[in-house]
């Protein structure tokens, strides 16, 4: 054998060695628990990420020991590309041996990095994103989702919109999938008529022609999907433009990530949340005041979610004694969520997608100078999504 | 459906006098220095942290707008010895590949300097609220001030271009670089010079544009391209051309987005129609630029190869 081929015979041999080392994840039993954090930590959305990574860590420093364990965070900024979200996945997985996979912000990366985390058993939490395939047909026993179904919170608006009577509502969401599904989701809810339906492109900043068509047209209400940069710019002109007259609702575009950045020009604009930092129970006042001491900011419902899923792992680690082989079990006590979220009221559906309150909330300016949103009042109570019925679990 | 139309046309004027501030400087740049310079859109995004953090500063709108000037003029200065002065002599490819690794260089430094998250500049209080205009109609007054500064900014230039010495070395060296160096003029002096003023006015436009965006990395890239079809319409090293080429382009772009999808609402549905139009908006400044070369290779106002 020349030294060629038996280069090449060792690297067939290491490469059918791989499927096999797959199927001994994960579960590495080394006493550790180990969580791998997926989020967009850079880039024009990394404010989204960070929120949620600071959430979860304030949980994990509160806790001290998640489940009881000694406890390995790593932490991989996903840069809001797919591909790369792919591999660094896999990475968590195959090489770093984690026990649960938390993350991520958007719905695409989700898409990317579900299949190579569930195939292997490994748990996966998403503090955000949850899209219909996995709430319905295609969910997994090894996916939880400590947010929503994406589609809820546009509903909730929707409904709001239906019972204060509005005819005539103009509806505008970037053009991609999740703006479509947005404007889809206002209309699950809303039965009255549209005065105009407008597709923005991805990551306009600029919004002076659309704003034209409202102030031209003038609706009774406003509903926008604009999250991130291009809200923060759409609220500031909404402001400037006059408008405020009619009624702004809307989905991922008023929240404290972007209140910071719009400040006065967001006070009074409304959206649909499953919570708001101003909520009155002891498990929400150690987050918020946890979190507000931690980095003088107020945390947002990214923020408030990761936190959720700390404290999910940390109950069911610990309810199953911390021996995380036994995955059924683990899986059955990730399910009862057994413990006290911030928001109230929470339980997994069939699907592991909760079911959960969600409420109008309006931004507004706190006493310490920063910026919040607040409940206005309560549009559905234990609101279960919409794609459940369809999960075989 | 008229009211509408006023409105976007402001819009138009607004953005139009935007890219104008761009474009004068890259139409000079082209045209006198024969460089191809994809930076320039960078300077437009430093124009705009500069006044973000001056702003911040100082505490108000204006003094921040002072000092940015200055700091303008030092960027381009720099840029100029640095990066811009070696390429002189070599191909458009070669300033093609350097100017884009100076894009780099710098977005990842702002990442670095001022952090990922975008920033917001407040509106001036004097010009903060709108103005009604027809009946329910208002229209910012910001935007309306952004208008007034850049009808003032290029009434300057006219005045700058057309009746002084400098501006005559300006036009002279758009239409023949050559003759202007072979009759004396320190051509290098007036290299740096052009290269700065439109550092200058790209990051002017950059700074009164940062209270309505939010100041973020690559938000040079996006009027870069518009702004290189404003410079091709108008005719490469005219002031003259870029105005109305950027007056032409937005109005062409703001009409195109707000009529294109109403008009097309009638034959198909909303999303539809609303993707549609929205591919044939900025589809119609391309076709707009290829009419224009096609009835006139060198631009509008652009002077005919020799």
């Amino acid at each position: 054998m020349t030294t060629k081929t038996k280069l090449l015979a060792s690297t067939f041999a290491a490469l059918a060695a791989l499927p096999a080392a797959a199927q001994d994840l994960p579960s590495a039993n080394d006493g550790v628990l180990k969580i791998g954090l997926i989020y967009t930590l850079s880039g024009p959305a990394g404010a989204l990420g960070t929120q949620a990574r600071d959430g979860f860590m304030l949980a994990v420093n509160q806790i001290k020991e998640i489940g009881g364990m000694p406890t390995e965070i790593i932490i991989v900024d996903d840069e809001q590309r797919p591909d790369l979200a792919a591999d660094k996945a896999r990475e968590l997985v195959a090489r770093d041996q984690v026990d649960f996979v938390v993350g991520p912000i958007f719905s695409n990366i989700l898409g990317a990095i579900h299949k190579p985390v569930t195939e292997t058993g490994t748990i996966l939490i998403s503090t955000n994103a949850g899209t219909s395939g996995y709430a319905g047909a295609e969910c997994n026993e090894n996916f939880f989702v400590t947010s929503y179904q994406n589609d809820q919170n546009h509903e909730v608006m929707g409904a709001y919109a239906q019972k204060q009577g509005y005819q005539n509502v103009f509806l505008m969401a970037p053009n991609y999938q999740a703006g479509k599904d947005s404007l889809n989701g206002f209309k699950h809810s809303y039965t009255g008529g549209v005065a105009g339906e407008v597709f923005t492109e991805l990551g306009q900043l600029d919004f002076s022609s659309e704003l034209a068509q409202i102030a031209a047209f003038q609706p009774d209400a406003l509903f926008t999907f604009m999250p991130g940069g291009m809200g923060v710019n759409l609220v500031k002109q909404y402001s400037q433009a006059g408008l405020t007259s009619i009624p702004f609702l809307s989905a991922f575009t008023v929240d404290e990530t972007t209140l910071p950045a719009t400040q006065d020009a967001a006070v009074g604009l409304m959206g649909g949340a499953n919570w708001a930092p101003d909520m009155d129970n002891a498990a929400n006042k150690t987050f918020v005041d946890g979190y507000l001491a931690a980095y003088d900011a107020v945390p947002g419902t990214y923020a408030m979610q990761a936190y959720d899923a700390a404290q999910l792992i940390d109950s069911a680690v610990r309810s199953v004694g911390g021996d995380l082989t036994d995955r059924a079990a683990l899986k059955a006590a990730l399910h009862k969520a057994d413990f006290a979220s911030p928001r109230g009221d929470f339980s997994f559906g069939n699907n592991n997608f909760p079911i959960q309150d969600f409420y109008l909330v309006k931004a507004e300016k706190r006493a310490d100078g920063k910026y919040q949103t607040a409940i206005v009042e309560k549009i559905f109570d234990d609101y279960k999504d919409n794609y459940a019925d369809q999960c075989p679990l | 459906m008229t009211n509408l139309f006023i409105l976007q046309l402001l819009n138009g004027a607004q953005l139009g006098v935007l890219l104008f501030l761009i474009a004068a400087g890259l139409t000079l740049v082209f045209g006198i220095m024969d460089v191809i310079n994809l930076a320039h859109g960078v300077l437009y995004m430093i124009g705009a942290y500069l006044i973000a953090t001056f702003a911040a500063l100082t505490g108000s709108f204006w003094l921040g707008l002072l000092l940015m000037l200055p700091a303008a003029l030092v960027v381009g200065l720099v840029i100029e010895r640095l990066v811009i002065r070696p390429l002189y002599a070599r191909s458009h490819l070669d300033q093609v590949l350097a100017t884009f690794g100076l894009v780099m260089i710098v977005n990842e430094g702002v990442k670095i300097l001022w952090g990922t998250t975008p920033l917001s500049v407040p509106l001036p209080a004097l010009l903060s609220g709108s103005i009604p205009l027809i009946g329910p109609l208002q229209y910012p007054v910001y935007r309306l001030a952004i208008i007034a500064a850049g009808l003032a900014v290029a009434a300057g230039l006219y005045v700058v271009v057309n009746h002084t010495r400098i501006g005559m070395l300006l036009r002279a060296g758009a239409t023949n670089r050559d003759m202007v160096s072979a009759l004396g003029v320190n051509i290098r002096k007036l290299f740096s010079l052009v290269f700065a003023l439109g550092a200058v006015l790209a990051c002017f436009a950059g700074a009164i544009v940062a209270p309505i965006l939010s100041v973020d990395t690559g938000m040079g890239e996006s009027v870069l391209i518009l702004t290189f079809v404003v410079v091709v319409i108008g005719g490469i090293g005219s002031i003259r051309g870029a105005f109305l080429g950027a007056l032409l382009v937005a109005i062409v772009d703001t009409l195109g987005k707000t009529f294109g999808p109403i008009l097309l609402h009638y034959i198909m549905e909303p999303a539809a129609a609303g993707q549609t139009g929205r591919m044939l908006a900025p589809m119609l400044v391309y076709i707009l630029m290829a009419a224009i070369l096609f009835a006139r290779p060198q631009g509008l106002f652009g002077q005919r190869a020799s």
